[in-house]
């Protein structure tokens, strides 16, 4: 089904931000659960069944509240900040084929653009951090600048290992090669480069890195620097920064999926569609909340040194190692 | 090499061990109780403020009204009364007042009871906004209440 072009427009736009919220704040939810569970309570259970209104009742709370800018503060950046922060999320979206005729643009150069507007989200809390004027804020934003100059470089570098292999950054074309079952998807085309499940392990962990998720979220370490960049944030500028590391990790799970776990095809080579690729979606997103409530926090040099001294090189050695292998055994 | 290439391994194989303990305890019951919902029951030994015992046939007390109790107490937080009944052998109480403000639950009223009379409520969540609502418990009026 074709719809003409400007009420397609207007479908995806309204369908990319209905998903984009209604993820944002039911991932809360889902981390909420989810680390009840690890930790064998509960969790939400008293506002609607299983808790499920709690993320609307937390939203109308934080809406109610004052929206407060500190006097010394940088006051365009202080508010630009958390608007900046939502759009890689919403951005991103745009391109990522959620089916094979459900995308809102099939851009030839997805992945580049996935990635140009993936750093703005380090770059809006930077600025948050920075236009705070507030000293754990601004502590907070040197981290985030470093980690995320770290954490980029291997994950480029990853993604340019994939990239040979496949030839083109059209998202949906990355995914049309994957077809036939999942011995097609890229984490087990071992033919092409015998480490690629390594590869995804690199890659995973830059994403975790680059959403400041933990065990990586050095930016918001509650425990030596007040909230980090969000300190002298009330209310729901609070609040947007909260619902878009949800949006960050929606994005950067879609991309795990598209790019390793072949997208909306499925496992079997029957039956693809959107129900695959949720599927696909939402485990990895649980694995993600796994990791953050099975790892304490890393110390900040530490931080550094597993990507400077372990993920760039290993990285580099996959990159070399598929050169060789696509120069020697073609495609 | 050889050697960075084993703490490498060793890292990864550390933090799926860790993954998978995790994941076995998410697939466990809860060991948390949901509080005003639910409560756990009081241990047997628990010592809550003191109440009367409820004689099972008339539901009145045991108490004798003998101020062995009121003797005992080391804070001297009990002040009991009664009086003889007639056509009765035995006093009946009609005044006992804790202070439990006072009392610090070390059980020699319990104790020293000739006739069991008292015994410790499982009551562990008491609260209130003035003091002088613990100054004096009544304990006949809550025996009376069926508290």
């Amino acid at each position: 089904m074709t719809l003409p072009e400007p009420f397609r427009l207007v479908a995806f736009l309204v369908g990319t931000l209905a998903f984009v919220g209604l993820n944002a704040a039911y991932l809360v939810w889902v981390e909420r659960k989810g680390a009840a569970r690890f930790q064998r309570r509960p969790g939400p259970t008293e506002v609607g069944p299983a808790g499920l209104l709690q993320p609307i009742a937390d939203a109308l709370k934080l809406l109610s509240k004052q929206v407060l800018v500190p006097p010394d503060a940088d006051r365009i950046l202080f508010r630009v900040a958390p608007i900046l922060v939502m759009s890689p999320g919403l951005m991103c979206l745009a391109t990522i084929p959620f089916g094979e005729q459900l995308a809102a643009r099939n851009l030839d150069l997805g992945l580049i653009m996935v990635f140009a507007f993936g750093s703005i989200n380090v770059m809006a809390i930077m600025l948050g951090g920075w236009a705070s004027r507030n000293k754990y804020a601004i502590i907070s934003a040197a981290r985030i600048v470093s980690q995320n100059v770290a954490y980029e470089i291997p994950m480029l570098l990853v993604v340019v290992t994939l990239l040979m292999s496949t030839g083109t950054t059209n998202l949906q074309e990355i995914v049309r090669q994957q077809a036939g079952g999942f011995w097609n998807w890229n984490i087990l085309r071992l033919g092409v480069n015998p480490l690629m499940p390594i590869t995804f392990l690199i890659f995973f962990t830059c994403m975790l890195a680059e959403t400041n998720r933990a065990p990586f979220d050095m930016a918001e370490a509650e425990s030596e620097l007040v909230a980090g960049a969000f300190t002298e944030y009330a209310g729901m500028g609070f609040g947007v920064f909260f619902m878009a590391e949800y949006a960050n990790v929606l994005v950067g799970c879609s991309l795990a999926t598209i790019l390793f776990f072949g997208g909306w095809q499925s496992p079997i080579g029957i039956l693809s569609g959107v129900g695959w690729f949720l599927l696909k979606l939402y485990t990895l997103i649980f694995v993600v909340v796994w990791v953050r409530w099975t790892f304490p926090r890393t110390q900040f040099y530490r931080l550094l040194n597993l990507s400077w001294e372990i993920l760039i090189p290993i990285s580099l050695v996959t990159l070399a190692l598929t050169s060789v292998m696509l120069k020697l055994f073609g495609k | 090499m050889k050697r960075a290439l084993r703490e490498l391994a060793g890292g990864l194989t550390s933090l799926l061990t860790g993954m998978k303990i995790t994941l076995q305890q998410f697939f466990k019951p809860d060991v948390t109780v949901r509080y005003p919902h639910e409560s756990l029951k009081m241990p047997k030994r628990y010592r809550g403020h003191i109440v009367f015992v409820r004689e099972p046939e008339t539901g009145r007390s045991l108490c004798v009204a003998c101020k062995s109790c009121e003797k005992a107490c080391p804070s001297e937080c009990i002040v009991v009364n009664g009086v003889k009944k007639e056509g009765e052998k035995k006093k009946s109480v009609t005044d006992f007042k804790l202070d439990f403000t006072k009392c610090s639950l070390c059980g020699s009223c319990v104790e020293v009871c000739p006739t069991d009379a008292l015994e410790f409520s499982k009551q562990y969540n008491l609260a209130s906004t003035t003091k002088t609502e613990y100054l004096q418990i009544d304990l006949v009026k809550r025996l009376e209440e069926g508290k």
